[in-house]
């Protein structure tokens, strides 16, 4: 069908197919199962951040034989959680490498028990020192991972940057950090296991990606695949944060449940989640650019650093984003790409909405405006000057082969902000104000589905069935925690067959029951999995007309009835299929080259920030948000995941400050880890252009991490705009600004003198 | 606290969602776990478990508490109402409705605490202004939605609510 056709359903605000469950308390969150006869798992954790494992000491003052102990001796596979590289172990095995490693794990029938129990179990250290920061580790001395502390390093080149200086009108030089985030989805880390010797392992847990939980188990605890079983229950958000770390605590609760032989369930209280799971990687981006007198961009060298913590997670894919997006939505004839992820002894950082994307588009969108400044130029003119458009190519030599329409988006962004109107009342008003106004500006992509050759790789197979009770079932392993899975691929599901949104449902996703059509991740769920979703319907609808006398048009009666004439020949009605890649589309991952990604999603941001010269306090007053992300499936829920992202991306420019104390998270408590309150969003104004994209379900591309890509450098370019001066570090609380400010100042007073 | 309070074993009573019940808990067991565990009222979520996200946000009294702060003896007489006695699937309360439909609710972890904290403020407040209602709701923690649609939600039972009251219809729950 093509993407231009009209629709039923596609496009209309259904009810979210499980909000009826949310809104009346009955929806099932792992906390909220309990098992006949079920015990209760805790971790025993390291307090120091690298170092060897002496002994492991078990305190008299408890009765130990009522509990389970598990150490490394007890798992029966490999000790590893299989992700990119398998180097993260399940449990210590002789050594740390960061606060919070897991080395013994405990279980009782009385949860109340597992406390002083942990803190009964005495962990002797030999002391290493560790490696903290980026800096300490580029400098090599101590060596913490691998033979250089290099978990993964990138290298881009187009045209020739070298060549390029001589013939510059302007270079500008700069640095940009992004600290830490936490995902703090409300609903913490839950998993629960069970064990038996005929079927194996079951695991229910709050989890984005039930076959990589599948993949973990399978290799740690050496059993074949139908031994094997990983079901998500609800999942009470997660933004990345439950993309890779339920296999960690799946493999303990398994490990719990194997040896106690009961029923086990692991929850994290709010300390632990926040100390020892994973959070968003902090970066250090350095630019140097050189344009031409017209403020073309001519050169641009770009050298990104981040801090991926103790073991690799999915620190290479993240950095692979990160060096993708780096150079902006901007065309430049010569680009190079340096990028390194350094391994540190800190908690892995991991998956969090827009993966390595807000840390190098915060750099880019930060210097554009330091580039505006530094040649005399208004910001919207210099990125007008130098943005893509269909036929230019990308820092990858890929081709805009689909429509790029960044001037309308930006004019639609200054249009509905009154953005000259407003810069001109402010510059005014801030003259005689302590409460300084200005309005900063960020433009950028953000690729769709996996990068390069991935989603090939990932090879994902979904589909549609329908049972002998008349439900037609979504088949996919893409799970629902908030951003609407279930519902728009019940609308794709209903319109392609041409049923209502009321005869589809979800099937339970359940490694035993759906096929594996890769993880909920990289913005990938609406563009490729609906679009298999949508070959599905076609299918099956081709399959009743040929095979079972559907005619052309039906009634819902026929459609059901035809189903049955098929399940009669078959013994099923079920239409799988599986991921075709597009045509003509070159990646070359040695050289990285080609086409990174099928589509891109585009944004222009404008933020409207009031800083207190007095409290030296900054706010966000007003924030406009305009974007092209293919066809809108669901207006309602499209509009929340925009508003949810600026709202976390505030967050991320203001509150959110992940404090440490040799190397371990020193705030991890909701009293002292800030996120924005009711109170303290701004009103956001959402726009869609809508451009229906050939390789998306109805013409859908990715959504949900475009957001959170553009607030922190608007809001920080609003700043530069209030005050004249520049920030380039994330998070900036008011003490930031107070000690950059107050430094200024003294200095001014200094040379003034 | 004397002993033979905080080990009541002749139970402790209250009210909920419009029953009376009766619990045989430890006086210093949070309220949270007490409609969790021995009433398996699940609804209401724990969220940080230091009353900073109001996931367990419950009415007492008609007041909003964070019900992970509360020892249960503090309940002894007390009318509680929690998100199950807010409406049923077949008629769902009007502010549930208004959260469906506006898009109130994402990941729905939230939800029950973000319903009762509404339920709280139009029953002190029947006509916020958003200010009131940003005020309103600002001990509740959504980390999905921006809040935008929450606030648009509330907005949405008031307008269904006076339209209601002009008709003289009546709403369940």
């Amino acid at each position: 069908m093509s993407t231009s056709e009209k629709t039923r359903i596609v496009g209309t605000a259904v009810p979210r197919k499980e909000g009826v469950d949310k809104l009346l308390g009955r929806a099932r969150y792992l906390d909220d199962i309990e098992r006949e006869g079920m015990w209760y798992g805790a971790t025993v954790r390291s307090s120091i951040p690298r170092g060897l494992i002496r002994s492991i000491g078990f305190d008299r003052r408890i009765d130990w034989t009522e509990f389970t102990v598990v150490t490394v001796a007890d798992i029966p596979g490999r000790n590893h959680i299989q992700l990119i590289n398998a180097d993260q172990p399940v449990l210590a095995d002789g050594m740390v490498n960061h606060c919070e490693e897991a080395i013994v794990l405990l279980a009782h029938p009385d949860k109340h028990k597992l406390r002083e129990a942990v803190d009964a179990v005495n962990v002797e250290y030999e002391p290493l020192m560790p490696v903290l920061t980026i800096e300490e580790s580029e400098r090599q001395e101590t060596i913490v991972w691998g033979a250089d502390n290099i978990l993964k390093s990138f290298l881009l080149e187009k045209g020739d940057v070298d060549a390029a200086w001589a013939q510059a009108a302007h270079i500008v030089e700069g640095e940009y950090r992004t600290g830490a985030q936490e995902h703090l989805y409300i609903e913490n880390n839950g998993v629960i296991a069970e064990w038996s010797e005929g079927n194996g392992i079951t695991v229910w847990g709050s989890l984005q990606c039930p076959y990589y939980v599948h993949k973990s188990l399978l290799a740690v605890l050496d059993l074949p695949e139908d031994k094997v079983r990983a079901i998500q229950t609800e999942t009470g958000g997660a933004f990345g944060g439950k993309e890779d770390y339920p296999s960690t605590l799946a493999s303990h609760a398994a490990l719990l449940a194997m040896k106690s032989g009961h029923v086990v369930k692991m929850t994290y209280d709010r300390m632990e989640d926040l100390a020892a799971t994973t959070k968003r990687h902090p970066s250090r981006v350095r630019h140097r650019t050189a344009l031409d007198g017209d403020g073309k961009l001519l050169a641009m060298d770009i050298e990104v650093a981040t801090d991926g913590g103790a073991y690799t997670t999915l620190s290479s894919t993240v950095l692979s984003r990160a060096t993708l997006h780096s150079p902006g939505p901007y065309v430049c004839p010569n680009v190079r790409v340096s990028s390194k992820a350094w391994a540190t002894n800190t908690v892995p950082y991991g998956a969090f909405r827009g993966f390595g994307a807000p840390q190098a588009i915060f750099a880019i969108e930060r210097h554009m405006d330091e580039i505006a400044a530094a040649i005399g130029m208004d910001p919207v003119e210099v990125r007008r000057r130098n943005f893509l458009h269909d036929g230019d190519t990308t820092a990858t030599e890929q081709v805009m082969r689909e429509p790029v329409i960044l001037d309308k988006l930006l004019d639609r962004a200054l249009t509905e902000s009154d953005y000259y109107e407003r810069q001109k009342r402010f510059a005014q008003e801030n003259q005689t104000r302590a409460v300084k106004r200005g309005l900063g500006i960020a433009a950028f992509y953000h690729g769709a589905g996996f990068t390069g050759s991935g989603e090939r790789y990932l090879n994902s197979l979904a589909g549609i069935d329908v049972t002998p009770e008349g439900r037609v079932r979504v088949l996919v392993a893409n799970t629902e925690f908030g951003q609407g899975t279930n519902t728009i691929l019940s609308q794709i599901a209903a319109e392609s067959i041409g049923i209502d949104y009321d005869d589809v449902e979800m099937a339970p996703v359940d490694t035993n029951v759906v096929p594996n059509s890769g993880p909920t991740v990289a913005s990938r769920t609406s563009m490729v999995v609906g679009k298999l979703i949508e070959r599905a319907g076609l299918q099956l609808v081709g399959t009743l007309r040929e095979r079972a006398g559907l005619r052309e048009e039906f009634t819902r009666e026929e459609f059901f009835a035809a189903c049955e004439r098929l399940r009669e020949e078959d013994g099923a009605v079920i239409s799988l299929c599986r991921y075709e890649a597009p045509a003509g589309i070159f990646w070359d991952d040695q050289k990285y080259r080609g086409e990174a990604y099928p589509a891109f999603a585009w944004s222009v941001q404008v933020a409207q920030v009031a800083v207190d010269t007095t409290t030296y306090s900054a706010e966000v007053e007003e924030f406009w948000s305009v974007q092209e992300v293919g066809r809108v499936l669901h207006p309602v829920l499209a509009g929340g995941q925009i508003e949810g992202g600026i709202a976390q991306g505030i967050g991320y420019a203001l509150y959110e400050k992940v404090v440490w104390k040799d190397g371990r998270m020193a705030n991890n408590q909701m009293t002292n880890y800030i996120m924005p309150t009711a109170e303290d969003v701004p009103p956001i104004h959402v726009y869609f252009e809508e451009i229906p994209c050939r390789f998306g379900g109805f013409g859908a591309k990715g959504i949900g991490e475009l957001p959170h890509d553009g607030p922190a450098p608007a809001i920080l370019n609003g700043i530069r705009d209030a005050i004249g001066v520049g920030f380039n570090a994330i998070p900036l609380l008011p003490e930031d600004l107070f000690a950059q400010l107050v430094t200024q100042e003294s200095k001014a007073e200094v040379s003034a003198v | 606290m004397s002993e033979h309070l905080a080990n009541s074993s002749a139970g402790i009573s209250f009210i909920v969602n419009g029953e009376k019940r009766t619990v045989a808990a430890h006086g210093m067991k949070r309220l949270l776990d007490v409609l969790r565990e021995d009433l398996h009222l699940t609804g209401t979520k724990e969220g940080c478990g230091e009353g900073e996200c109001g996931s367990c946000s419950v009415r007492m009294n008609g007041e909003l508490v964070n019900s992970c702060l509360v020892p249960v003896l503090q309940a002894e007489g007390a009318t509680i109402e929690t998100v199950e006695g807010l409406g049923r699937a077949e008629a769902l309360h009007p502010i549930q409705k208004a959260f469906l439909e506006c898009g109130g609710a994402q990941c729905g972890i939230c939800t029950p605490g973000m319903l009762m904290a509404t339920a709280q403020l139009l029953a002190v407040n029947p006509h916020p202004t958003i200010g009131e209602i940003r005020e309103g709701l600002a001990g509740n923690l959504c980390r999905c939605t921006g809040f935008k649609r929450i606030f648009d939600s509330v907005a949405a039972v008031v307008v269904e609510m006076d339209a209601t009251a002009k008709t003289g219809g009546a709403h369940a729950g």
